[in-house]
Formats: structure tokens, sequence, C-alpha cells
């Protein structure tokens, strides 16, 4: 079994900018054929939403997609059986929110989630002061805890936080939930002090929208987390091709020379 | 930890508490725990708190012995009159203490989260009071069902922004004031309106409602009461039940807590996280939030204080639920005995001493009551719940 480290670790070898979607499971029947067209499209890794009723950090977007998941009924078992028949060939990255993990039991989750082929997970309300717990359990079963750096991170913190982070350091680009604005706002500088307080790859997110938007992150960091610009497609009807279609347009982007 | 005290160094009251928010609100918090422990150390700012309340808030509001009423009971029961306090509930006490703090910390600007509306409406005027711009919170749904609430915060100053998100209702209100403070945290406090949130919120805002049991301790004593036997108060966050507990933890006075029995998030919660703390809560078998079921807007909350579920844990307090049927009778029996139209809310701590009356509690027994707020604001609905039509 490989970590979250060693195959974004890879990716970053090869020279490679890494390119992140975020997609909210359940939000529609089809939502694992979703995710295997954003691989089509050119993904790195995927951050796959488990729906919470209360996400504190989320926008108008992925509230309603999770609020759809949840009505049809999705929860952390369905999505990790969903996913565990799943080879998608990219490392998997789940958000939720702590009290579905909490509820569910720390270990249990753990092992739930890594069974299913998931390599790390994003918990937006578990900053360091209460990552302990979590922490030991995931470092105990190879599943790596993603943290956050914001613009407001002092950089003594920064360091702190950095160092507790595993795969990568989500950079994030603005003081705001996700799906509010957009643009690479304080991106760059908040990557600035990551690296220099650490060598765990940077990935910027929150308001990352537009395959502009991906090439100006990809060029600052090391990888461009997009969310609610493809959520909003989803819950408006967008067919596996044109999610795919979307994720080429951002995967270009960032590719060209 | 002595009982009561200040949590440890993590927020924690046993092992409830905490400050479970994302990494942008951190360092917010961080500031506002220093803040607050160096203001609240500081001489200055604590006498300027209690001559705003005295000045302004109508402190200290009286004990008042309910004769009538505990003939009825065959006990001997204390009200502390919060619903004499400006704008009609304990809820001043809290507000006046954030927004002094706020202009401490060089912040121009509050935003709160408000149910029926009783938080918001202290907040914009403990704002105005002091020239700060305020922006509040509130679900769709209520602000539909508390209409006049929504046009006193405009009169005063405020901006009403309704809640559009899940339910539309007061947990949602706190998730947007939480998602809003994250893009404004530099100029703008959190002016939240219990004992709930991420550290230091639940110790700060029981320090700042503490003066009704501090009050009451010294009251009952002037009364020739000395220590009451029992101490109740209605919970819906719990700050008008932690300010007056705090007076008595280290009493042998018997704390009771009264949740809605459609909100009792002791009764028939869970532990989980929620709002930046880790606590009692209503949810599902799959860890999602539900909603709290209450006539009572201001007990419409899913969680409850962390120190609440640490105080229930530990057996200090106990807590009970009172059903909508029985909030009613309790209104109109402290309106006919006493003159005192309580908030629908306190009719529930009300009801809950009624009941126990003769059985739970002897005869004799005395107890402190109190009295978080008036009924003024819940008269219309009263009416139509009366006639058939709520
Ligand atoms: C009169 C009154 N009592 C009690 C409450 C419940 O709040 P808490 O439990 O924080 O005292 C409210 C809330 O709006 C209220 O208006």
């Amino acid at each position: 079994m490989t970590t979250l480290d060693e195959r974004l670790g890879a990716v970053r070898a090869s020279g490679r900018r890494a390119l992140v979607p975020y997609l909210m499971a359940g939000a529609r029947p089809d939502w694992t054929r979703l995710l295997e067209a954003a691989v089509a499209g050119g993904a790195d890794a995927l951050e796959v939403g488990l729906p919470f009723s209360d996400p504190m950090m989320d926008g108008p977007v992925i509230q309603e997609a999770a609020l759809a998941a949840l009505a049809a009924g999705t929860t952390l078992d369905s999505v990790c059986a969903e996913l565990g028949a799943l080879d998608l060939g990219v490392p998997l990255v789940a958000m939720t929110y702590c009290n579905v993990v909490y509820h569910y039991g720390l270990e249990r989750a753990a092992g739930r989630l890594r069974e299913a082929g998931v390599l790390g997970t994003i918990l937006p309300d578990l900053a360091l002061e209460e990552l302990d717990e979590w922490a030991a359990v995931c470092d105990a079963g190879d599943l790596a805890t993603v943290l956050m750096v914001a613009p407001s991170t002092p950089p003594e913190r920064v360091a702190r936080v950095a160092a507790r982070s595993r795969g990568f350091v989500y950079a994030a680009a603005r003081m705001a939930v996700t799906g509010a604005a957009v643009g690479l706002g304080d991106g760059a500088a908040v990557v600035e002090r990551i690296r220099a307080a650490s060598p765990v790859p940077a990935y910027v997110g929150i308001g990352i929208a537009s395959p502009e938007q991906a090439r100006a992150a990809a060029a600052v960091a090391d990888g461009a987390i997009v969310g609610s610009a493809l959520v909003r497609r989803v819950l408006d009807g967008a067919s596996p091709e044109q999610v795919e279609s979307f994720v080429r347009g951002l995967r270009e982007a960032i590719d060209a020379p | 930890m002595s009982v009561m005290g200040p949590p440890d160094g993590r927020g924690r009251f046993g092992e409830f508490g905490g400050r479970f928010v994302p990494e942008a609100l951190v360092p917010a918090c961080l500031e506002l725990e220093s803040a607050f422990a160096e203001a609240w150390a500081d001489p200055a700012f604590v006498a300027e708190f209690h001559e705003t309340l005295r000045l302004f808030g109508g402190r200290p509001t009286p004990v008042t012995p309910l004769a009538r009423l505990s003939e009825r009971l065959g006990l001997r029961v204390y009200a502390k009159r919060e619903d004499l306090a400006h704008t009609g509930s304990h809820k001043i006490n809290n507000v006046v203490g954030q927004t002094l703090l706020t202009r401490r910390m060089g912040k121009g600007r509050v935003i709160a989260e408000t149910g029926a509306g009783q938080h918001g409406v202290a907040t914009a005027t403990a704002a105005a009071r002091l020239g700060l711009e305020c922006t509040v919170f509130m679900g769709e749904v209520d602000t539909r069902r508390q209409e006049l609430n929504v046009f006193r915060m405009e009169l005063l100053g405020a901006r009403v922004v309704p809640v559009t998100s899940g339910s539309r209702t007061l947990k949602d209100a706190v998730n947007e004031a939480l998602r809003e403070w994250v893009t404004c945290v530099a100029d703008t406090h959190y002016c939240i309106g219990s004992v709930m949130g991420p550290h230091p919120f639940p110790w700060m805002v029981r320090e700042f409602q503490r003066v009704i049991g501090d009050e009451a301790r010294s009251q009952l004593e002037d009364l020739g009461v000395g220590v009451p036997d029992v101490v109740v108060a209605c919970v819906g966050g719990g700050s008008n039940a932690a300010g007056v507990f705090a007076g008595f933890a280290d009493t042998s006075a018997r704390l009771v807590g009264v949740e809605a029995a459609g909100g009792s998030a002791i009764g028939h919660g869970a532990p989980g996280v929620l709002h930046g703390m880790r606590s009692m809560l209503l949810q599902d078998e799959f860890g999602q939030i539900e909603e709290a079921q209450s006539i009572s807007a201001g007990l419409d909350y899913p969680g409850i204080g962390p120190e609440h579920a640490h105080l229930a844990a530990s057996g200090r307090a106990q807590y009970v639920g009172i059903s909508d049927d029985e909030v009613l009778d309790g209104l109109t029996l402290l309106s006919e005995t006493e003159g005192i139209i309580p908030a629908l809310e306190t009719a529930h701590a009300v009801a809950w001493v009624a009941g126990a009356a003769g059985n739970e509690l002897a005869p004799g027994t005395t107890v402190l009551l109190n009295l978080s707020g008036r009924g003024d604001k819940d008269v219309a609905q009263v009416r139509a719940l009366m006639r058939g039509d709520g």
C-alpha cells in the first residue's frame, strides 16, 4: 500500500503541477462516474466530500451539494462501499467535518476509509490544537491528515501546521469559505510562507474556478484545488463528458508552456 | 479543576469544549482568549462592565419572593428577575461585556446570530450604545416568525441578514455567522449569544453572566434565606443557567437545568462536535445534526454549552425536559399568581418547579428560579396557541 506522501511526492518529482478536483459524494446518483470523468480529464488526485449537515467552512454551492447527498441517504459507509468498488488510479482524499468521523468512531472511520482506498483526509474544523487524537489514529493507519494554512496563520504557526500536514498542505487563497469569491487572492503569499517552513507540497484552493486561475495557482504552488466551480456544474446537471472536458480545460491551462 | 472554574488550557470542561474551528479562525480565537483574560483581570475593565450594567442595563435586578406561588406549591420560591434587565432578559449582560471587549480590542464591528431575536436585539442595543457597526444573522424562517424583532434591530441601527441555508433557523444562523467571521476577523468580533462555540466563548460568556448568580447569592443572604436548596434555570445554549449556577457551584444547592423536551441535548443527545465545540448534540445515527423542536425559539438549539455537558456528566447539575404543553401551564401559573408574564423559555423552568413540587421537591424546599426573561415578545404567539390556531 502506498501513502499520500509517496503518491503526491511522485507527482512533484515528475515535474507536474497537481490538479485536484473536488466532488461531493452522493450529490448525484452517478457521482462515481463523475470521479472517473475527472480522472479522464487529467486529475492527479481527487478530493471527495462526505456530506455533513452543518458545513461551517463551505459556501452555498457545496452546502447545496451536501444537502442533496444527505437527502439521497449518503453515509460514510455508502460512500466507502462505492469507492471500494472503483479503481481510479489516482489518490483519494476525503473531505468532511469532525462530527462525521467522531460519531463513526475515529479508528473505525480511519480503517473504513483506508479500506475503501482513501489515502488522506481533510477535516476543516480540526485545527492544530485538537489534532492529536485523529492524527495518532491516522498515522497508525497510513491515512494522511491534510491541514490548512490560512492567510491569517502567523509564520511560526505555519511551520507547526506544515510539520503536521501529510501529503500536502492546503493553502487557503483567501479568508473565506469555499465558493464565495474567485481568484488567486493571497494564495501566492500563503504558499511562500509554507515553502519557507516546510518541504511538503503546497496546493492552493478556495477561489480557483477557471483555467486561468488554475494556471495562476499552479504557477506559484505545487498544485491547484478546484471545488465549487466544478460542483456548481454538477448541480446544474453537467454530464460526465462535460465534467471531463471542464477538468481537461484546467489541466491544459496548468500544463501549457 | 474546581467546579465552574476556568476551563483547562485547551478550553475543556472535562471532556467537553475545546476549539474545533477552521485554521482561518484560530488566530482570532487566540487573540480573543488573551484579550478576555487580560480584560477580566483588569479592575478598570471589570469596573466599567459593572458600571455599564448598573447605569444602562438596569442592574442589579431584584430577587423577588414569590409568595402566592410558594403557597400554591408548598415551597419557598424566589425569582431572580432578569426579566427586569434592559431589553427584557439576561442577554444584556453578555452583550455589554462582549461589546466593551470589542472596543478594547480595537474592532469597530460586531456580528451575531439570533433565533427568536432576543440576542440580536440585545447585541444591536449594546452596539448602538458604543457606536459599533452591527450585523445580525437570523434564519429566514425566524425572520418571518419574529418580524417585530427584525424591525427592532433595524431601529437600533443593525443590519439583519436572513439566512437561507440549511434549516433556515438558529443553528444555520450560527453557521452563517461563523462563515462571515472568517471573512472579517481582523476588524470584527463575533458576539456569540450563549455559552457555546469554540474556546474561549463558553467560558467568557459564563463569566459575563455570572453576575446573575453572584448577585442572587448575596441577595438571598440579605433576605435571610441563605443558600437555597435548589437553583433552577431554563437551558437553550445555557447562558442564563451557567450564570446563575456559577454563583452557587461551590454550595450544596442542587442545580437543575430545564431543557425543552424537543431540544434536549443532554436528555436525547450524544457527544459530538458542532459550532466549534465538543458537547452533547441532537444528531442521527450518522452524526448528522438534527433540528430541535420547541415552542420557544430561544430553546430551539440542537446543542448545549460544553460546560453543561460536563456538569451533567460529573453529576454536579441535573438536566430535565419539559414538553410544550407544560410550558403554557407554567406561563399562566406565574402570570396569574405573581403578576409576572415570563418568556416562553423561562416558563420551562416555572413548569418544572410546579411539576416537581410535592414529589421531587419536598414541602418547604427553598427554590431560586432564574427568571431569565419577560414574556412580552411571546404574547402574540401565546394567544394564538391558546386559541388553538398556533
Ligand atoms: C428569556 C430567555 N431565556 C433563555 C434563553 C435561552 O438562552 P440561554 O440558554 O443561553 O440562557 C433565551 C434565548 O433567546 C431567552 O430569550
